[in-house]
């Protein structure tokens, strides 16, 4: 018994240190005590080199450049208003910091803590003409707003032949695995709405891309929902240009270029792909290419055929489980387009077909060590 | 002033001209209008000696008793009514006073809305649409509310509103092309019948999922409330969809937004075979206006007069208060839910009979009217005749009609087709070309 209370005290302080230094809500990225958080983040991001055409750049995280995005979107378009749980003070991941300030509180604003009033709210005020940028708190909490986003989002344009949209919907969320999440801080659920014709989903991969493709969702003219991997909403950190850009939605983007391998993933994975290109070259002599997807639906299949035809093997890793995963709609249309280029089975790497666990996170996630037996396994076929 | 055109592109060419809205009257409408949604206030704390309750959730007092609050001691919130059922008004005061012109116009679209319900229902028995529901017994509570409101209000519908459209000039062919989805139907046959929407009638599109509207009804007054226009967005449902998650979702929203929209529930005893017994045990829907920090009201939705009052006076509290009101309208589903429905397996012929014959909307105005002089055995007579002529002729000209090509099931998904979709097009022509015996296309526009 006595050793029963010794352990929770310890447990109870080590928590308390955790939670202070780096509460899921405040902080996403775990910075010490916690040993089992390090492996979960087992991959260097990779910043890339800010496009010259693009002017003055300034040193931005990911939330910073979320935060310009729609700093942005509300000083273009007057009709932009941001809102859902918690957003007015600032954002439990500080993605609105300073916006309600400066746009003033009708502009920014908290809502009741109900994720289906929040995309509904969302619609209306876009069904109007109105650009509506909701945010729910966590990816894993969108299910309550499944019915408004796929019955309603996605097919207010197609029944009424065009009279009425609600175009200027964007859905923002923070998403996948953050080292110590569990079940309900760590969801991927792309692939739940890659099967829903009628929206867009969106997801990048770095501050710059996040800016881009953001402000692309703000103003494109369909529904989006915009996936932010909040990992990265401290850990990525790069040279951001201040102007207003945007990016192409429905492209993927080849970051490496390779002969032999094609890897292929989103967010986060797109960094352990980058290492998993490394470790291939350095230890198995394999040049990959490395494409990071961007946007899952409408997905951008030229783009992955091409470099299949060239380099005649795929691996596919995303950290959603695997049964129904976007990697099988990827890999099945892969297979039909490519037949004759292929030179080994398409691979694909993801989460197991588990709810995600929380001590288990190491062992869950398609980390760098399982990417690359896949590629071994390709090479050697 | 560009990043407000998408606002004003969608509200309707009328409003535009009437308001021309520039930035600078935005913003004073904005003051006007309160658009303020207060958040971050930060409280006050008293001296420790001050004994009245500090909890931040309530403003409220101590009690040294224990009394739970009984949900059904209290009185139900009472019917307002304007006329007995042989249309008689009850209190002078409250007589609307409306002029003959606008009565008889009341009365002419409850009648039309019936007669297209009785011809569309049969159409369906005899297979010639696939679907109908009918508005029997609710029509006042469809043309009450719509004649209070202004055009220019955004109404989001369930699917038993009919009469609101008509009331604002939705034109009969545009209803008969949608429930025969043919090649006039704007929205190309894609949605079952009944499920209307017409962007110049400010009339969003219905949507079969029950109370999904209802958030968006508060998310489009709150938008059109910041675009300085004094309009409010109405929002129809029945006592069913109150039972719906987005219905709490809708109310709370609209009372902590301060959306100017008035939510409109036609309580007609029934959702589907459900009785309202079975649907919840507090006092109706009107009780629950309060909870949500709601102005609420409960009228007789058979009185069209009793309908006409309460929306108007809900209105002009929603706009120039910029709140949302709650209208629970008492009314009997006299008809089957649908055409898939046979509600004689559920409730009694007398139940029905009784409604249809002693207390019905048409036949309450219809008094009301004939009491004034201003309607007759013979105008009944002519005006039948005339609706009947106009239902007929329209319903022959829409059944004629072939159905849109099968590349209408392709275009709108997006606002551009993806490259994915262009495919999927192409792969429908080719099978098409090669299996065409095997597809009803003499019945469809060419691809």
């Amino acid at each position: 018994m006595a050793s029963l209370r010794t352990t929770l005290n310890k447990l109870g302080k080590l928590c308390s240190q955790s939670w202070r230094k780096s509460t899921v809500l405040r902080n996403p990225v775990c910075q010490g005590n916690l040993q089992i958080c390090r492996h979960a983040s087992a991959w260097k991001f990779v910043p890339d080199s800010p496009p010259e055409s693009l002017g003055e750049t300034t040193k931005m995280n990911l939330f910073q450049s979320l935060t310009n995005a729609m700093d942005i979107a509300l000083g273009t378009d007057s009709t932009a208003v941001i809102f859902g749980e918690d957003v007015a003070f600032g954002g439990v991941f500080r993605c609105t910091v300073g916006l309600a300030d400066k746009y003033g509180k009708d502009r920014v604003f908290n809502t009741p803590l109900c994720e289906q009033g929040i995309v509904g709210f969302g619609i209306g005020m876009a069904s109007v003409g109105a650009t509506a940028i909701a945010e729910i708190q966590f990816a894993d909490y969108i299910y309550p707003a499944f019915d408004q986003i796929v019955n309603e989002a996605a097919k207010f344009r197609y029944r009424c032949g065009n009279i009425f949209d609600v175009g200027g919907l964007t859905i923002r969320t923070p998403w996948g695995a953050v080292g110590h999440g569990a079940l309900y801080h760590s969801q991927c659920p792309e692939a739940f709405f890659g099967h829903v014709p009628g929206i867009k989903v969106v997801i990048p991969r770095s501050p710059i891309q996040a800016k881009g493709l953001l402000l692309s969702c703000i103003r494109d003219k369909n529904p989006c929902i915009f996936f932010e991997p909040k990992v990265l909403y401290r850990a990525a950190v790069e040279q951001v240009p201040v102007q207003d850009y945007m990016l192409p939605l429905e492209q993927a983007e080849v970051i490496v270029e390779g002969s032999d391998v094609t890897l292929l993933a989103w967010g986060t994975q797109v960094h352990v792909m980058h290492e998993v290109a490394q470790l291939a070259q350095e230890k198995l002599g394999v040049s990959c290419e490395v494409i990071d997807l961007r946007t899952i639906v409408p997905w951008d299949s030229e783009t992955i055929c091409k470099s299949v035809q060239k380099t005649g093997r795929l691996l596919v890793a995303h950290e959603a489980p695997i049964t129904g995963g976007f990697a099988g709609e990827i890999i099945a249309t892969v297979q039909a387009e490519c037949f004759l280029h292929l030179e080994a089975p398409i691979q694909r790497v993801c989460g197991y077909d588990t709810p995600f666990p929380h001590i288990f996170e190491p062992f869950y996630l398609p980390d760098k060590w399982r990417c690359l037996e896949a590629v071994k396994t390709m090479i050697n076929y | 002033m560009a990043s407000i055109r998408p606002v004003l592109s969608s509200v309707s060419r009328r409003c535009l001209q009437r308001f021309c809205i520039s930035e600078r009257n935005v913003k004073v409408l904005s003051i006007v209008r309160n658009l303020s949604v207060s958040h971050g206030v930060r409280q006050e704390m008293p001296s420790v000696n001050d004994d009245k309750p500090q909890f931040p959730g309530a403003r409220s007092s101590f009690t040294e008793k224990l009394k739970f609050l009984d949900g059904t001691v209290y009185d139900p919130i009472p019917i307002y009514r304007v006329m007995n059922k042989m249309g008689k008004i009850i209190d002078a005061d409250e007589d609307p006073g409306l002029d003959q012109t606008v009565v008889e116009k009341m009365y002419k679209c409850m009648t039309k809305l019936n007669g297209i319900d009785k011809i569309l229902y049969e159409s369906q028995r005899q297979g010639r649409i696939s679907f109908y529901m009918t508005s029997y017994g609710e029509e006042g509570t469809h043309i009450g509310s719509a004649a209070a409101i202004d055009p220019r209000d955004m109404v989001y519908g369930q699917y038993r509103e009919g009469g609101v459209l008509i009331w604002r000039g939705f034109p009969m062919d545009k209803m008969m092309n949608q429930c025969y989805g043919n090649n006039e139907d704007i929205g190309y046959g894609r949605q079952m019948p009944v499920h209307y929407g017409s962007k110049e009638h400010n009339f969003a599109a219905i949507s079969s999922p029950l109370a999904t509207q209802m958030p968006h009804a508060a998310g489009a007054a709150f938008a059109l409330k910041r675009a300085g226009l004094d309009v409010c967005t109405v929002c129809y449902f029945g006592d069913g969809a109150a039972s719906e998650g987005d219905a709490h979702a809708a109310l709370n929203f609209a009372a902590t937004l301060d959306a100017p929209c008035i939510f409109f529930c036609r309580n007609n005893g029934y959702a589907i075979s459900t009785p309202t017994s079975e649907q919840y045990r507090g006092d109706g829907i009107a009780c629950r206006g309060p909870a949500y920090g709601m102005s609420s009201v409960r009228v007789d939705g058979n009185d069209v007069f009793a309908v006409y009052n309460a929306t108007k006076a809900a209105r002009e509290m929603a706009v120039n208060e910029s709140k949302p009101v709650l209208i629970e309208a008492m009314t009997y589903r006299t008809g089957h839910h649908s055409t898939s429905d046979d509600s004689s397996a559920y409730r009694s012929v007398d139940e029905v009979r009784y409604w249809d014959k002693e207390d019905h909307p048409i036949g309450r105005l219809r008094n009301y009217m004939v009491e004034k002089n201003w309607w007759s055995v013979e105008k009944e007579k002519a005006w039948m005749a005339e609706v009947k002529k106009e239902i007929m002729q329209e319903f022959e000209k829409a059944e004629k009609l072939k159905k849109p090509s099968p590349k209408y099931m392709m275009s709108d998904v997006f606002d551009k087709p993806s490259k994915r979709l262009i495919q999927q097009e192409q792969e429908l022509r080719q099978h098409l070309k090669q299996y065409k015996e095997h597809y009803p296309t003499d019945k469809f526009d060419d691809l």
